[in-house]
């Protein structure tokens, strides 16, 4: 009791200097990031003939122009495209790059280290790189202007096999050889007994691979010519080349598209920031 | 329950061999503990009777089957890991169930096989936790359900107790002992420590660099050990080894004084004259023996004895005193074993000389 008999208003809470730089820090790295979200929100509730207004806060807010993109035949098509995409990819990276990482990880045979290398050295290669043989391929195999176009550079990623196999490293053996006595067979123990040890990682793959895919633009631009099987992404891009750039159309469009990120990321908070320090990158 | 027979058993990892051509028969409703210390080769042997491991060589039969090339799965024994390998993800009863995962038997009929083993191993109240909200005794017990839930022709245990604290491993010590005197099945138990393999076996199998050094009853090992090695690994605190050479009819001690030796077989003079602790007690009674006097070093009070540390001639000797008696130290003291309860063995090949 003595102790707390110090008056109110003595106590000043002690700020270090270093918080305050941080904060300030934190401030502005906030508002640059945040700037450019709030200006495609503001600019998606004025009409075309104020767009080029700068006010944050709209003269005369309107809805017409989401009114106008959902109603738009296209852009539903455009959602319900990326929503295929990014869900096939999602679970068809969850699906073989963990049983790819699986079988690195916990099994040996001759030529695993070279099947590993070989995997991990396609990480080197950058992207721009590869769109043309991937180009080549498609337009060979008839791809060009497909779903199977869009999607089969992603199926499986070097990147998700290599998380996977590190993660699947980390599950103790003995459970697998329980499972083995237990009379599981190798597919059942991968399935039942190792993927659901690994759930972070799985999520974090998955949230990655999804977000990439969702908001992919170049290889889907490439592949796809007729506005059917446009993604998102290409579709609002060709808001800007038809007759004139229609910013609201696009920053409506954006909005919208931003709508599913911005879910999972508040949801799924934990295990993004989980997922970043397991991988260690990307983020 | 089943026989188990390892014949000429062999492990080799590339060219290093780690079991070397192994025999042993482990009768039907036996437990026998194979003990020795780490990289001896026991839980590889374990892991080989599992399946887990390939054979490098020899047979393996289980129940007068040749097993060397099933898989696990096809070998009807259930083990238990020192890790536990629970399945953190499911609930109790789902772990004890994934024994039954090949079984046939119907939903009910599995249902109430879990709950049998659950309330076997006092695990009822807990069918619907996860393993995270279990203690270790729990864990391992859960563990032992999932082994015992399918009925298995043996039970193997990797070192299932290494884990737990000291009180718990008591316990559950005389859990897995009372169980199986309840179940009567064949079960073979990996352990370095020797007090495990004391009070569990009906059989012990020392081994030490991948080879049986002996098989036997843990008296049988206590009584008569065929080796230096097995003569200190069984018992505790270690056995007592005082160098001397042989004369005619006795042994001159390297810490002074004589003893007699009954049958003289030593390939050279030298030998080591061997006494347990527990013989080597105060006061020279006037019967022959090892006499043995010193300074007093370090007293261990356990309460029931008082372990007594003399240093004599530059070597330690462990001696035990009645447990309200308590040795002052740096005491001159003097300790003695009557020749009956004295062990000898040749210095060179470590071998037991012939039997006391």
């Amino acid at each position: 009791m003595k102790a707390a008999a110090s008056p109110p208003g003595l106590v000043m809470p002690h700020i270090r200097p270093g918080r305050i730089l941080a904060w300030t820090l934190l401030f502005i790295g906030g508002v640059i990031m945040v700037t450019p979200l709030l200006f495609m929100l503001s600019t998606s509730l004025k009409d075309a003939s104020q767009v080029y207004d700068l006010r944050v806060i709209p003269e005369a807010p309107t809805l017409d122009n989401y009114i106008e993109i959902l109603g738009d035949g296209r852009f539903t098509r455009w959602l319900i495209n990326s929503t295929i995409v990014a869900v096939i990819v999602t679970l068809s990276n969850v699906f073989f790059d963990s049983l790819v990482g699986y079988t690195l990880a916990k099994f040996r045979f001759r030529g695993r280290y070279i099947v590993f290398i070989a995997i991990l050295s396609t990480l080197m290669i950058p992207t721009e790189m590869l769109v043309l043989p991937w180009y080549l391929m498609a337009s060979q195999f008839g791809w060009i202007d497909s779903y199977w176009g869009i999607m089969f550079p992603g199926m499986m990623t070097a990147f998700g096999t290599f998380l996977m196999k590190q993660f699947f490293e980390g599950v103790p053996d003995d459970f697998l050889e329980a499972a083995r006595i237990d009379g599981l067979n190798e597919f059942t123990i991968w399935w039942k007994i190792a993927m659901p040890l690994v759930t972070p990682a799985l999520s974090a793959l998955a949230i990655f691979t999804f977000l990439g895919n969702w908001t992919a633009f170049f290889w889907p631009l490439i592949v796809t010519t007729s506005a059917e099987l446009y993604t998102l992404p290409v579709g609002l891009s060709s808001f800007a080349v038809e007759q004139s750039i229609q910013w609201e159309k696009i920053m409506t469009g954006a909005s919208i598209a931003t709508l599913p990120t911005l879910i999972i990321f508040l949801f799924l908070q934990r295990y993004i920031v989980r997922g970043v320090m397991l991988a260690g990158l990307k983020g | 329950m089943a026989t188990i027979d390892l014949d000429h058993l062999v492990k080799r990892y590339g060219p290093t061999t780690v079991v070397h051509g192994i025999d042993l028969s482990v009768h039907d409703g036996e437990f026998v503990v194979l003990v020795g210390p780490s990289g001896c080769g026991k839980s590889t042997t374990l892991r080989m009777i599992a399946g887990l491991e390939e054979i490098s060589g020899g047979e393996i039969r289980i129940d007068g089957r040749v097993v060397n090339d099933l898989q696990p799965r096809d070998r009807n024994i259930a083990m238990v890991f020192q890790n536990y390998a629970i399945y953190p993800h499911v609930t109790v009863a789902d772990n004890i169930a994934f024994g039954l995962y090949r079984s046939k038997l119907s939903k009910s009929e599995k249902r109430q096989r879990v709950e049998q083993a659950a309330e076997t191993l006092g695990l009822s109240q807990l069918l619907d936790r996860r393993p995270s909200a279990l203690s270790g005794g729990q864990r391992q017990r859960v563990a032992i359900g999932r082994a015992m839930v399918r009925d298995p022709a043996a039970f193997l245990f990797d070192e299932p107790l290494s884990n737990l604290d000291a009180q718990l491993r008591t316990q559950m010590r005389i859990e897995i002992k009372r169980l199986h005197h309840r179940l009567g099945t064949t079960s073979v138990f990996v352990t370095h420590d020797q007090v495990e393999a004391m009070t569990m076996a009906d059989r012990i199998v020392v081994m030490r660099d991948g080879r049986i050094l002996q098989v036997g009853t843990p008296l049988d090992l206590y009584e008569n050990p065929v080796d230096v090695f097995t003569a200190r690994f069984i018992g505790s605190p270690t056995m007592n080894l005082v160098p001397a050479s042989l004369r005619d009819g006795g042994a001159d001690l390297s810490l002074g004084g004589s003893v007699q030796v009954p049958q003289a077989t030593a390939t050279t003079a030298d030998i080591l004259v061997g006494a347990r602790p527990q013989d080597l007690v105060p006061g020279s009674a006037g019967v022959p023996g090892l006499t043995v006097s010193g300074t007093v070093a370090v007293v261990e009070t356990l309460g029931s004895e008082t372990l007594v540390h003399i240093e004599s001639a530059g070597q330690t000797i462990i001696g035990s005193a009645p447990g309200r008696q308590i040795p002052q130290i740096g005491e001159h003291l003097t300790l003695h074993a009557p020749a009956e309860r004295l062990y000898y063995f040749d210095k060179a090949t470590e071998k037991a000389l012939a039997a006391r």
